[in-house]
């Protein structure tokens, strides 16, 4: 089963840690995901919501500066997973936790993945 | 991180929203600061024990509140009590917060907030004071420490300009939209001047932080004002500056020219996040000087080696910016893209009508020097050589010229 873990923290915060925190933390979730590396598929982190837009669809389609939604803590990444079962999923997430704590991760099973489709 | 990081976390980033708000309330600076310390304290104390409410600012805002007016209450048992609806949620800080405090304040407040530290009477340098102590609550050693002055002299600095204010009329309705636009360009340009003092500074340790607060009180205004492409702009022109403090000294803390720097050191994070920023920016189609200057920035990034930047853009971009914010210092910039697009000739006499203006510039003469260096004009190079040396304001800044000296006397 494809899970996708949401990585939800409050972006001042994270976007504010120093150089070293950053790479300290970074290097941290490398581990992690060397050790899970049969289970890791693609991860992506996310830039700030001040840098979003957002397209609002109908009837319409408006495009507006910013997240589509405010909120307290942000969507900061994703990683995609395949695991057994919920139960696996939730290991995987409190492994990446260890590895950087704060905030929280959404555990999401997945309905359609569909791969790169890029020319390589 | 320890235990409690993120309580100093959330009360420093709750801290501009919620003086803000006292600020609104109190209509006084000192009471609101007051306010604000008296709430953080009681935070320390109750969020360990109770955890994080749910919106930090609403509670920093309700209980700092409420501490200050038991206090002016106690004060005035004798006298006239204040209007019951004002203490009537006393004990009960958690409850519907969001609810009772006027969320669309936030922005003004905010605002306002920073606003009054860009009072124009107050010198550029005691803008930056304040608002580092009013907004991001830096402790008066900390700016002391980042001003290079004593901890009373510093103290004296924020007093006598807090007592500015004071006198000053801070206008405390809501700002109609002109209003508001002419608030957030002086507040963009006091953040800006605020990132300068810690760029100038390059890797010292106690102002090099100084860019940091710079842009994290920009992403701050971003958020408020999500549609305002010179905001983008401007926290795009930071972020892309920034990025390069990693390549810019060398181990003795010798400048190194952009030229020279190594590339592969410059951040790229942050490279990445002021680019999209541009890119938001421009599809406003309303140019202005931080977006045009973070374009100009935005090239310099995207060169992976310097002899591939895109001068011709850069020439378009100053000539964009002489427009936009005419001055003899864009002027002579744009002369060292002019240089390299369409020689040095064009750009001697691109530069020749700024000599009376410039006449104490240390970057004039450098920049002369180097033009005429390049046309092989060497009894002139030096002298305008010489004249930058006398007018470099850092050891380092003159010992770069004493290098194209010697140059000029290594090929002559």
């Amino acid at each position: 089963m494809l899970y996708a873990i949401l990585c939800y923290n409050d972006e001042d915060t994270v976007w504010s840690w120093t150089k070293e925190e950053d790479a300290a933390v970074m290097g941290r979730l490398a581990v992690v995901r060397q050790r899970l590396a049969g289970k890791m598929g693609p991860s992506a982190r996310l830039l700030p919501t001040t840098a979003a837009t957002t397209l609002r669809k109908s009837p319409e389609p408006i495009v507006i500066d910013g997240p589509f939604a405010e909120t307290k803590e942000q969507l900061l990444g994703f990683y995609v997973i395949d695991v057994e079962n919920l139960e696996e999923a939730l290991d995987v997430a409190r492994q990446l936790g260890a590895a950087n704590p704060g905030g929280a991760y959404e555990i999401r099973p997945i309905a359609l993945y569909q791969p790169d489709q890029r020319a390589r | 991180m320890t235990d409690f990081a993120w309580i100093h976390d959330a009360i420093t980033g709750a801290r501009p929203q919620a003086v803000g708000a006292l600020l609104r309330y109190f209509r006084d600076l000192d009471r609101a600061e007051e306010a604000f310390q008296e709430a953080a304290l009681r935070a320390l104390k109750s969020w360990p024990v109770n955890g994080p409410p749910r919106d930090p600012a609403a509670w920093l805002i309700l209980v700092g509140r409420n501490a200050v007016l038991d206090d002016l209450r106690k004060q005035a048992k004798q006298t006239a009590l204040p209007p019951d609806e004002l203490i009537s949620d006393l004990d009960d800080a958690e409850a519907p917060l969001a609810e009772r405090l006027d969320g669309s304040h936030y922005r003004d407040d905010v605002l306002r907030l920073l606003f009054i530290c860009c009072h124009p009477e107050l010198p550029a340098t005691q803008q930056i004071a304040l608002a580092l102590r009013i907004i991001s609550g830096l402790s008066v050693a900390q700016i002391a420490r980042a001003f290079l002055v004593g901890e009373a002299a510093m103290e004296q600095r924020i007093t006598r300009a807090k007592a500015r204010i004071a006198k000053a009329e801070v206008p405390f309705e809501a700002p109609g939209p002109v209003e508001r636009a002419e608030r957030l360009g002086a507040v963009a340009a006091m953040v800006y001047l605020l990132f300068n003092e810690g760029y100038s500074a390059g890797d010292d340790a106690a102002r090099g932080p100084l860019c940091d607060e710079a842009i994290r009180l920009a992403r701050l205004l971003l958020r408020l004002f999500q549609t305002e492409p010179e905001i983008m702009g401007l926290t795009a022109l930071m972020l892309l500056q920034h990025a390069r403090l990693p390549a810019r000294f060398d181990a003795t803390g010798e400048a190194i020219l952009l030229e020279d720097q190594d590339r592969t050191r410059w951040n790229g994070k942050s490279i990445v996040e002021g680019l999209a920023l541009i890119d938001k920016a421009i599809r406003h189609n309303l140019p202005g000087p931080y977006q045009v200057q973070a374009a100009i920035a935005a090239i310099h990034s995207r060169a992976t080696r310097a002899e591939d930047t895109d001068w011709a853009g850069i020439d378009t971009l100053y000539a964009a910016l002489e427009r936009l914010q005419p001055s003899p210092v864009v002027t002579l910039n744009r002369a060292v893209a002019t240089a390299k697009v369409h020689g040095a000739e064009a750009a001697l006499s691109m530069i020749a009508p700024l000599e009376e203006r410039l006449s104490g510039y240390f970057h004039y003469f450098g920049a002369r020097g180097a033009f005429l260096a390049q046309l092989g004009r060497v009894g002139e190079a030096r002298t305008a050589f010489d004249r930058a040396i006398a007018l470099a304001n850092s050891p380092t800044e003159a010992a770069h010229i004493r290098r194209h000296l010697d140059r000029l006397i290594r090929t002559s």
